[in-house]
């Protein structure tokens, strides 16, 4: 198990090697002009200011120095300074990261609390009404688009029935809770402040009831098909005909085995949330990684694109090696080796 | 003339196939015609994505208005007789953008699928028939495109490169051929210790084609239900990109660019409604198409 974890690790390693090079080239290899998109077109007409822009991000170094520098900061966790807010990108991230795994683990709670139980009903009363729904929710998550689901959202729920407060993770007139996490819900917690701690929960429903739509779709459908197979195995019959009680069968027996599937969906799903968080975030005016990073990429930001890519990708990374981990809990029979 | 040399040409085949032969190939079409009335939802949507080809095509017979036209006199009048979808903030005719984005949104996210499939499949198909270090190198280099947050990726491309429709299609191909690189490989693995690939290989046919005329056509069913449910989500992509304003640029209507067009104005519901319903409807076909079609070469749903 041990050997097992750290090969894993430096595989991921070298994954996350692959990525810096990847995302260096091809932020470098595009024909983009990060002087004019930051300078403007006045400023970029005069080449002493070029110059300085230059040598003082470091643009002026062959490519393959530029790079170097970025992976030795990289080592210390220095991943350059951001050319949109000149800050560091660490501080960046670690501001804006907190917003967006608030966002993100709000809409996996809600993808597995409708989609779990969805799925296995739906195996269970197999071609009924539920079945039906379930298939229907698969559906519309697949194939609805979320930018347009969270503006049509944010019409309804917001602007014509206002059921839902609006954009942004607080009320106008409430202050954020004192930093602890950065997660509002739990800083409002500790600060002991119910008013602060109710804004930020009622924000975060709608923004991440659209976020969660493609995992929960996702979810139903892995857990329905899974929880299919499960139940047509011997091993099924036997528990059945040893006078278990069905609900112990289909919990202990059925879903337990069942889970694999779905617990490998969460992990992969992880990449497509964030990929969501982008639109969620720029419609919700959420102060998180999405939004950062279309700001980042709009403006040619590469540093920031870069951290973000990487923070990004490091947590896929981890995500699917938590997944593996994972495995081994839910059936003993799966070995490390 | 399309038609009739189709059909000249299916009778030559099957002139050429012996009598027994040519029985067995119908009652096999007879049986996947039967296979697929059995599939309501699968019917339902082709007719679903057909009209909405059709409707593309035929855009400039059927729409009433140019498509780009403004007309500041009626700007933001709400569905009527002669605007049925409404009028945008600039007094163009909903109805109408959203029959010309038709002629955007579906090519761009076919193009997208077509060159993705083609050079995925051949990435992968070369990677798992090579073997050895040539498959573990090409697979990293999968592994490490899959980890990256595909629609971020291609946003820092899209927008690096400038917005428009040809570089937001460039930006999505580079982060859409890995999957089937993957799958083209894993049934390329699966085929390539065959006796009919032996036997190939023993008539002395080059490997290169042994792969490309025995191994690739015979992976070719999953790839084509991937290819199918895919197709959906290219165009919600492309739509996002266009929507983020990294994809086409105004005033070209492409179904993403329409809906945030009407984004902020919350009173004139139709605006964005219409492009948006548009592009959840052929997503929602295709995904029907493709799950009909999955349970129709999947064996083992037999």
């Amino acid at each position: 198990m041990g050997v097992y974890i750290a090969r894993r690790l430096v595989l991921a390693a070298v994954a996350m090697v692959g990525l810096t090079v990847i995302t260096f080239v091809v932020s470098h290899a595009v024909p983009a002009d990060p002087i004019v998109a930051n300078l403007g077109q006045q400023a970029s007409q005069r080449p002493e200011i070029v110059a300085a822009f230059r040598a003082k991000w470091g643009l002026d170094k062959p490519p393959h120095q530029q790079y170097l520098t970025f992976l030795r900061g990289l080592v210390v966790g220095d991943l350059g300074v951001s050319i949109n807010t000149r800050r560091s990108v660490s501080k960046d991230l670690a501001q804006f990261l907190p917003a967006t795994m608030e966002l993100s683990t709000m809409a996996i709670l809600f993808a597995i609390a409708v989609g779990l139980p969805l799925g296995v009903f739906s195996a269970l009363y197999r071609d009924g009404p539920i079945d039906h729904l379930a298939r229907l929710v698969s559906l519309i998550g697949v194939s609805i688009p979320i930018f347009w689901l969270a503006t049509v959202s944010l019409v309804v729920f917001y602007a014509a029935l206002n059921l839902a407060p609006g954009p942004g993770r607080l009320g106008p007139q409430i202050g954020a809770p004192p930093r602890v996490t950065g997660f509002y819900l739990i800083d409002a917690l500790l600060a002991g402040d119910m008013v602060t701690f109710g804004s930020a929960l009622t924000h975060l429903i709608l923004p991440a009831l659209v976020l969660s739509s493609s995992v929960m779709g996702l979810v139903t459908r892995v857990t329905r098909s899974s929880m299919l197979e499960v139940l047509s195995q011997d091993f099924m019959r036997t528990a059945r005909a040893k006078g278990l009680a069905g609900s112990t069968v289909v919990v202990r027996h059925a879903l337990r085995n069942a889970l694999i599937p779905t617990v490998t969906v969460l992990g992969l799903a992880f990449g497509g949330l964030l990929s969501g968080a982008v639109m969620t975030e720029t419609i919700f005016a959420w102060p998180g990684l999405g939004r950062y990073a279309f700001e980042a990429a709009v403006s040619n930001d590469f540093p920031s694109i870069m951290g973000v890519t990487f923070v990004i990708a490091l947590m896929y990374v981890l995500a699917n090696l938590a997944v593996d981990l994972l495995y081994g809990v839910l059936d003993p029979q799966i070995r490390y080796s | 003339m399309q038609g009739p040399r189709g059909a000249i040409s299916t009778i030559a085949i099957g002139t050429q196939v012996s009598p027994s032969g040519l029985a067995v190939r119908l009652t096999n079409r007879d049986r996947l015609i039967r296979r697929v009335l059995k599939k309501p939802m699968m019917i339902a949507g082709v007719i679903v994505v057909l009209v909405w080809v059709l409707l593309a095509v035929l855009a400039p017979q059927i729409a009433p208005y140019d498509p780009i036209d403004q007309d500041v006199t009626h700007r933001l009048e709400s569905p009527s007789a002669a605007h049925w979808l409404g009028v945008d903030e600039l007094g163009r005719d909903v109805f109408s953008r959203v029959l010309y984005g038709g002629r955007v949104s579906l090519p761009v996210a076919g193009a997208v699928v077509a060159v993705a499939t083609i050079f995925g499949t051949l990435f992968g198909g070369i990677a798992g028939f090579a073997g050895e270090w040539v498959d573990g190198l090409a697979m990293r280099l999968v592994d490490v495109v899959l980890a990256f947050p595909s629609l971020i990726l291609a946003m820092a491309i899209a927008a690096a490169l400038g917005p428009s429709i040809q570089n937001s299609m460039l930006a999505l191909l580079l982060v859409w051929w890995p999957p089937y690189a993957r799958l083209a490989r894993g049934q390329v693995l699966a085929l390539k210790t065959r006796e009919y690939v032996t036997a190939a290989r023993g008539l002395g046919l080059p490997e290169f084609q042994i792969l490309l005329r025995h191994v690739l056509p015979n992976s070719f069913a999953p790839l084509l239900v991937m290819m199918t449910m895919d197709f959906g989500t290219a165009i919600i992509i492309t739509a996002a990109l266009s929507f983020l304003g990294l994809g086409a640029v105004p005033p070209t209507p492409e179904w993403g660019a329409l809906v945030a067009e009407g984004r902020e104005l919350t009173s004139q519901w139709w605006i964005s409604t219409v492009p948006g319903v548009a592009i959840f409807m052929v997503a929602m076909a295709t995904n029907f198409i493709g799950d009909g079609l999955r349970d129709i070469v999947d064996p083992r749903l037999r």
